[in-house]
């Protein structure tokens, strides 16, 4: 095998502590049940049934694109994001129906959704929901025609 | 007065132009030009004439950091023949994409992109996410999500014969 053809494997294998610590927390553990599917969400928000909806992604993104009234309370992946979470929801009762959402990229590698739905749940939020979005925000909410709201 | 209704009312358009809808970029589009400093130091200019791949990419992305050595490797190869990579990061502060320039090997601009960019570029609403455009400025492909590098390298390949010799 030629060197140039290693070069990847071993940049793969030496950037592997870098991804880990980017991704703190692990969307495969959050259970199904307390997941909310997109269409679930577009129906709620169609019946004027709105409960506070947190994109606990990045900002950058939230600035292009959001759920409309979901406000910003990220990113998961950081400490300083999860006191903003915890800033946004420290006054509501723990058994308010919240729903979280990221979509920065495909479900299983986000590194932030986890982190937030942990953080809900150790506060104690008993009605926690996380919006699936399988790919990304795009993909499943946007390019779908879901509403949106653009602009930070 | 006329002038200040005249002002009022081209602000409202301005502030109704940045809250449009960006327009979904496909195969066969022009490329949006755009022109800034890379975090290297230097000014970066999308120009025609070079096959350039954009790549949508920020720290936090998994994917999209296992995919950069493989992104240098196509830069070293393809470069002389006319070819470019661009990162542009969308992380959130220029600090978190120079820290992660510290513990990788970039060996192509890397700039900082924004919410205004990812909307010139369709809304960059999910990572990773890649132009591929050719030497006569029109985007030949895009791919978002995860994907094998090798695809790539043959799509790069095609464009550079396309474009003749550089």
């Amino acid at each position: 095998m030629r060197l140039a053809a290693l070069i990847p494997i071993l940049a793969t294998l030496l950037l592997a502590p870098l991804t880990a610590s980017a991704a703190p927390g692990d969307a495969l553990t959050i259970p199904a049940a307390v997941q909310i599917q997109p269409a679930e969400l577009v129906a709620m928000l169609k019946a004027g049934d709105t409960p506070p909806i947190l994109q606990v992604g990045f900002s950058v993104m939230y600035q292009q694109a959001h759920i409309p009234n979901s406000q910003y309370a990220g990113p998961g992946n950081k400490d300083d994001g999860l006191l903003n979470l915890k800033s946004h929801v420290d006054a509501l009762p723990r058994d308010k129906l919240v729903v979280i959402y990221c979509g920065c990229c495909p479900w299983e590698k986000c590194p932030n959704i986890a982190a937030a739905y942990k953080q809900l749940t150790g506060m104690g939020f008993t009605q926690v929901k996380v919006l699936y979005l399988a790919s990304s925000f795009g993909a499943d909410w946007v390019d779908k025609g879901y509403p949106v709201t653009r602009g930070g | 007065m006329s002038r200040v209704l005249m002002l009022a009312l081209l602000l409202a358009l301005a502030a109704n132009a940045s809250a449009q809808t960006p327009v979904k970029l496909k195969p066969g589009d022009v490329a949006p030009q755009f022109t800034r400093s890379d975090l290297q130091g230097h000014p970066f200019d999308l120009r025609r004439g070079k096959v350039v791949l954009i790549d949508f990419w920020a720290s936090w992305c998994a994917p999209c950091i296992l995919a950069i050595p493989h992104l240098s490797q196509l830069q070293e190869k393809y470069g002389a023949r006319g070819f470019q990579v661009v990162g542009v990061s969308m992380d959130d502060s220029a600090s978190t994409t120079k820290e992660t320039m510290r513990k990788i090997r970039f060996n192509y601009p890397v700039i900082l992109g924004d919410a205004k960019l990812g909307n010139l570029y369709g809304g960059v609403l999910g990572l990773p996410l890649q132009f591929l455009v050719g030497a006569d400025g029109k985007i030949l492909a895009t791919r978002a999500g995860e994907f094998p590098p090798t695809a790539l390298d043959k799509e790069i390949a095609a464009a550079l014969k396309k474009a003749g010799p550089g």
